[in-house]
């Protein structure tokens, strides 16, 4: 679904991604796992388009992305959540969960889609007139996460949804990032420091170090390795 | 907050510690103000002049403005009172009430419409000349509405579109006698375009940095043509700029202006009815999304370029058409009417009245231009009150005179639910 060969993003003249090749499949849930500064959300940011790859190649769905607005990247069902959530403050929850459908033209999908959002997040429901600042922080991230399915995502990219939180309620939001997974078939990419929880969701994992990818596996293996036990598992 | 609610009462204003307080703060006045105030020294005749009743004045006016501004501030601390509250609430959506309610709504519009077209045949031509004034405020700040209140970015050269407005009417009509009628919509297009034309280098700066480019631009466009003789006529300006005319008839100077305020009532209700649909519409809630967050509104899909773009070049329609109207109102333009201060008049106004908030605008254009031509006796303190009137909002009413308030979106089966 998507593939990334060689891609090679700078911050001025400072290269943050140094040439990383990967691939994407339908309906799989992907990670890339790694310390900070490794290029992870560097490596979001260009496939959204948000910060422009220098060099190399992705291709989604036989389209490449190099060289295309973020806005035209999002039409193509590549939705991104961005790091620190980021939901609009003062804008009510409906409100918030609207701008995630901004691009769509079918009233009724929309509405079905608010009630299948409503139904994921009770607590959404509950609170849909209150300003999105008010929320808490899980209740933001879930805001966040909703925000993006409203687009109809045909690849979600989700960067570190575990920022912050308790851990009750990050184990709660990788059972949901799961369980839509599960009934909507989308596939979805995942950014995270929080290692354990992210190889237990995911089908395959990357680990980056430095702007490269240093191993590539399924989470299963990733978890047995020892280098990732003692780096990132801290077992 | 809760225990300081429970200590600060409003008789406690009366004991002794308050009023020492205050007692301090106008002794300090007193003295700081002592060389400015009470000394006088008379040059012609070499002597010295002191005004001790000025200090008492001074003293008298401190004394009771820092207890009452204490007083003020302390009770606004303690909130509204729990039973105090709810009467309070009702009082404060009045607006709201007028606005929803139909039976209130209909008799409002129409007694305010009946007040628009009979006020220039009750009232002086003076009184018409300086609401055709306050009628342009609005409009302008409706306009840099757009950019401020919808883009949330900051504009200080807003001016500069209302410079594009009247001297395109000016200078068509000196070389090519164009009529007004025609001036109006080549203005506000004028107007766009440079308002593109300013957007496109500064589609990458945001905040501080956004408002000094704008800074900038309205500064250059006034050197502009305050420099440029074979142009714009230089700081001499542009004289006997046709009013504008109906069909060839022949106005009286009263009946022009009369006719004038009734153009300014047209546009201003256009931009009215235009602002509403533009707050609603996409364009208006992907401005909403782009000033709450930038990168946000990106992983939404929203085209932050194009966004800007539309937001500066529509904010500058409603400057280019004030802009013609205030030429043909005048008669006569040049650079003095564009400078800073004009920017800051409009960028008040729309601060005052509660960015996004078009009630507020209105009421706030209406206070700024009409009260300092009512308080002209006082006309060397009107700064100082325009001063302590921003100060004062600024802690009392952060949001602006009439909040913003946004619209809530329910569709038609959640009502259905409800009820």
């Amino acid at each position: 679904m998507l593939k990334v060969d060689n891609l090679q993003t700078y911050y001025g003249n400072i290269q943050a991604l140094k040439g990383i090749s990967f691939e994407i499949n339908e309906g799989e849930i992907i990670t890339v796992i790694g310390a900070n500064g490794a290029g992870k959300t560097t490596t979001l940011m260009s496939i959204s388009g948000i910060v422009p790859p220098r060099s190399g190649q992705i291709i989604f769905r036989d389209e490449s992305l190099m060289g295309i607005e973020p806005d035209s990247i999002v039409s193509k069902g590549i939705i991104q959540v961005p790091e620190g959530r980021r939901i609009f403050p003062y804008l009510t929850v409906q409100e918030n969960l609207d701008m995630g459908a901004f691009l769509r033209k079918d009233p009724e999908g929309i509405r079905e889609d608010f009630e299948y959002i409503y139904s994921m997040f009770p607590i959404l429901a509950e609170r849909k007139n209150q300003q999105g600042g008010t929320l808490s922080g899980g209740e933001q991230q879930m805001l966040a996460i909703s925000r993006a399915i409203m687009a109809r995502p045909k690849l979600l990219l989700l960067d570190e949804p575990s920022l912050g939180l308790a851990p009750i309620i990050v184990q709660k939001i990788f059972e949901i990032i799961g369980k839509f997974n599960k009934e909507s078939g989308t596939t979805i990419l995942l950014v995270e420091q929080n290692a354990n929880m992210a190889l237990k969701v995911a089908d395959r994992g990357y680990v980056m170090e430095t702007g490269t990818i240093a191993m590539a596996d399924t989470c299963e293996n990733l978890m047995k390795s020892d280098e990732v036990r003692r780096a990132y598992l801290g077992i | 907050m809760s225990n300081v609610s429970t200590e600060i009462k409003p008789t406690s204003f009366l004991s002794f510690k308050e009023l020492k307080k205050s007692l301090f703060t106008a002794v300090w006045f007193m003295i700081l103000t002592l060389p400015i105030m009470v000394i006088k020294v008379n040059t012609i005749e070499n002597t010295v002049e002191w005004h001790w009743n000025r200090m008492v004045f001074v003293g008298l006016l401190i004394f009771f403005g820092s207890w009452g501004w204490r007083y003020l501030l302390a009770r606004r601390e303690m909130g509204p009172r729990p039973r105090k509250a709810e009467s309070e609430r009702k009082r404060f959506n009045l607006t709201a009430i007028l606005m929803e309610r139909k039976q209130v709504r209909t008799p409002t519009i129409i007694i305010l419409a009946v007040m628009v077209i009979v006020f220039p045949f009750i009232s002086s031509m003076y009184q018409t000349n300086i609401m055709i004034t306050a009628l342009n405020y609005i409009i302008l700040g409706l306009g840099l509405n757009i950019v401020i209140g919808l883009g949330g970015m900051l504009h200080l050269g807003y001016i500069a579109f209302y410079a594009v407005g009247a001297y395109s009417y000016a200078l068509l009509n000196y070389h090519f006698g164009v009529s007004f009628w025609l001036a109006l919509p080549i203005g506000a297009g004028l107007s766009a375009i440079f308002g593109i034309l300013l957007a496109i280098p500064v589609l990458r700066l945001r905040g501080d940095y956004l408002a000094i480019v704008t800074l900038g631009f309205g500064e250059i466009v006034r050197i502009i043509l305050e420099n440029w003789n074979d142009f714009s006529f230089g700081p001499s300006g542009i004289a006997n700029i046709p009013r504008p005319g109906l069909f060839g008839i022949d106005f009286s100077l009263p009946q022009v202006t009369t006719f004038i305020y009734f153009i300014m009532i047209g546009l201003v209700v256009f931009t009215i009815f235009l602002m509403i649909r533009l707050e609603n519409s996409r364009l208006g809630r992907a401005w909403v999304a782009m000033r709450e967050d930038e990168v946000a509104s990106r992983a939404m899909g929203i085209d932050i370029r194009k966004n800007k773009l539309t937001a500066f070049s529509l904010g500058a329609v409603w400057a280019g058409m004030a802009g013609v109207v205030f030429a043909s109102k005048t008669t006569f333009i040049n650079p003095a009417s564009f400078t800073i201060w004009e920017s800051v008049m409009v960028l008040s106004i729309v601060v005052l009245g509660g960015m996004g908030s078009i009630i507020g605008i209105i009421i706030a254009a209406l206070i700024m231009i009409l009260l300092p031509e009512y308080l002209r006796a006082f006309s060397e303190f009107r700064m100082l009150l325009f001063g302590f009137l921003l100060v004062a909002m600024m802690v009392f009413r952060p949001g602006g005179l009439v909040p913003a308030k946004r619209k809530v979106y329910t569709f038609p089966q959640e009502e259905a639910g409800n009820e």
